[in-house]
């Protein structure tokens, strides 16, 4: 793997190979010392066109946690505001010595152009681009959920996948990188997906994806789901009217405490109800569903670090690109295969 | 390629065994002992010694002081190798503070992955005292750092393998398993 950009392409092998190593870096969370010091010397760039705090915060968190130096940069106050361009910008990071740029871009596509092009010779991570992906959050959702999944079948969740379990993502598919990234990660996982949505917040197509769609969520939820993840209404990118008024959204759509004690009604004791948040209470979510026993926001958010800790380890720790490690490498004396580094 | 037996399951056995008697001798019993294998093959070597300890001394309770230190997050050479994935880092219930630390790991070669056991280490706690038990030491070293107990003393050309190979790690159908061969690479 050499760069992180969405979990369409992402295999089977690769999804669970990040899956096991977050939950070792899950147990670093739980010592005296938060700290490895895998990524020394390494710099992270969180290059952040589009506001955030939890997912520039939680790269931020593991970037330290792997000993990496990292630079915030936010195109509110800097250089983009006056009108340099993402080629400009990259060039600039690569200049100061990137070896990997988490970005979130407003336009789909591009932690893409970032890639492919040579203006960057750095491990590019998408952290949310548009509508399109937003692969960290559907590993870390992944993550969770499989957890949750191994406990209930009384195996340990290194090295399982999500086989048979059945999830259902409601809200606004629209306008969501979250739903997307989670559709093509579940499905590769074995998960069944269903998107549950109001038609006017479903894109063109979504019949071509590996899932099923629905438009009544009382009726999914009766026919049995073991996590609930509701999506969060985005106010901000709605420049038409969507659904007529709030409160018929979250009567429908929303979950709120009739569908919490729902849950209890039809024998689903095991569903959880996940939110990648931020949550707009009351109306996708109710408090009572949000800090419910079945909530798993917070623990979103504590496995959020685990994850981008080990997609920084995995992307940035090989064999470094720079020539001067080739000389070291040409030494027999210095260098031991996996099995013989003693 | 030419492969040559050094040690059978026997000869495995008796060092363990002899190892695992120095632990005690050298600890003056089996108060605040700890043993951590290093992944992948220290470990099952650390649930070996701990099993031979609890049988020379009855009240040890073999589980309880085994337990397993993954090295790869402080290796020095993670940038020029290609990416390891991690294994699991689990501690006996007591903890390591204050206690007597055995690392305990298949080869003793370049040292350097013991320079990363004891980095780890202190990231975990403080132990007492630290010791290091190796089933083979094959020479070469390139920092200062020596075993406490050693299987077999082994002279080797850096340009051989060493490989051992457990019944519990290298399980292949067709494979002997419990022994260390010697492989020529010309």
């Amino acid at each position: 793997m050499r760069h992180l950009l969405s979990t369409e392409d992402l295999s089977l092998q690769n999804a669970i190979r990040i899956l096991d190593t977050a939950e070792e870096m899950a147990a670093v969370g739980e010592r005296e010392v938060k700290k490895l010091p895998a990524l020394r010397g390494r710099t992270v760039v969180n290059l952040f066109f589009e506001d955030s705090t939890r997912t520039r915060i939680s790269f931020e968190a593991a970037a330290k946690r792997l000993s990496a130096d990292v630079i915030n940069f936010a195109a509110k106050g800097s250089s983009v505001s006056k009108g340099e361009s993402l080629k400009d910008t990259a060039q600039t990071l690569a200049a100061m010595g990137a070896d990997a740029v988490v970005i979130r871009h407003w336009a789909s596509g591009a932690p893409h152009r970032l890639a492919a092009t040579d203006w960057i010779d750095a491990a590019v991570i998408n952290a949310g681009d548009g509508t399109h992906e937003h692969p960290t959050q559907a590993l870390l959702d992944a993550f969770t959920m499989r957890r949750h999944w191994a406990k209930l079948a009384g195996i340990p969740s290194t090295g399982a996948d999500l086989q048979g379990m059945r999830v259902a993502i409601a809200g606004d598919v629209l306008h969501s990188r979250v739903a997307r990234s989670n559709v093509w990660l579940l499905r590769t996982l074995g998960a069944e997906v269903t998107l549950v949505a109001p038609p006017t917040l479903l894109p063109i197509g979504v019949e071509k994806w590996p899932c099923t769609v629905s438009f009544d969520l009382d009726e999914t939820l009766a026919k049995g789901v073991d996590a609930m993840m509701m999506l969060r209404v985005q106010g901000e990118r709605m420049n038409a009217s969507f659904f007529p008024t709030t409160r018929e959204y979250s009567r429908r759509w929303g979950f709120d405490d009739n569908r919490l004690r729902a849950l209890d009604t039809l024998g689903l004791k095991d569903t959880i109800i996940m939110h990648p948040g931020p949550m707009n209470r009351g109306l996708e979510i109710s408090s009572a569903a949000a800090d419910s026993p079945r909530s798993t926001v917070l623990a979103q958010v504590r496995n959020g670090v685990s994850i981008r800790m080990a997609a920084l380890y995995l992307l940035l720790s090989g064999e470094t690109r720079e020539p001067a490690a080739s000389s070291h490498a040409a030494n027999p004396n210095a260098t031991y295969s996996h099995q013989e580094s003693h | 390629m030419l492969t040559r037996v050094v040690l059978n399951q026997a000869d495995i056995d008796r060092a363990l065994t002899r190892i695992a008697h120095e632990i005690l001798e050298a600890n003056k019993g089996s108060q605040d002992l700890v043993l951590l294998g290093i992944p992948r093959r220290g470990y099952p070597l650390a649930v070996r010694l701990a099993a031979k300890i609890a049988a020379a001394d009855p009240t040890v309770d073999a589980a309880a002081i085994v337990g397993q230190l993954d090295v790869t997050m402080f290796r020095d050479d993670l940038s020029h190798q290609p990416t390891r994935p991690p294994y699991p880092t689990q501690l006996p219930r007591t903890g390591i503070d204050n206690k007597v630390v055995v690392l305990i790991d298949d080869v003793l070669y370049s040292g350097r992955t013991i320079r990363a056991a004891l980095d780890a280490l202190i990231d975990l706690g403080r132990p007492r005292i630290v010791r290091l038990a190796v089933l083979i030491d094959r020479g070469h070293r390139e920092l200062p750092i020596r075993a406490d107990h050693v299987g077999k003393n082994l002279p080797t050309s850096s340009s051989e393998k060493v490989r051992v190979r457990l019944e519990e790690t290298d399980s292949v159908d067709g494979v002997p398993v419990n022994e260390v061969v010697i492989e020529a690479t010309a």
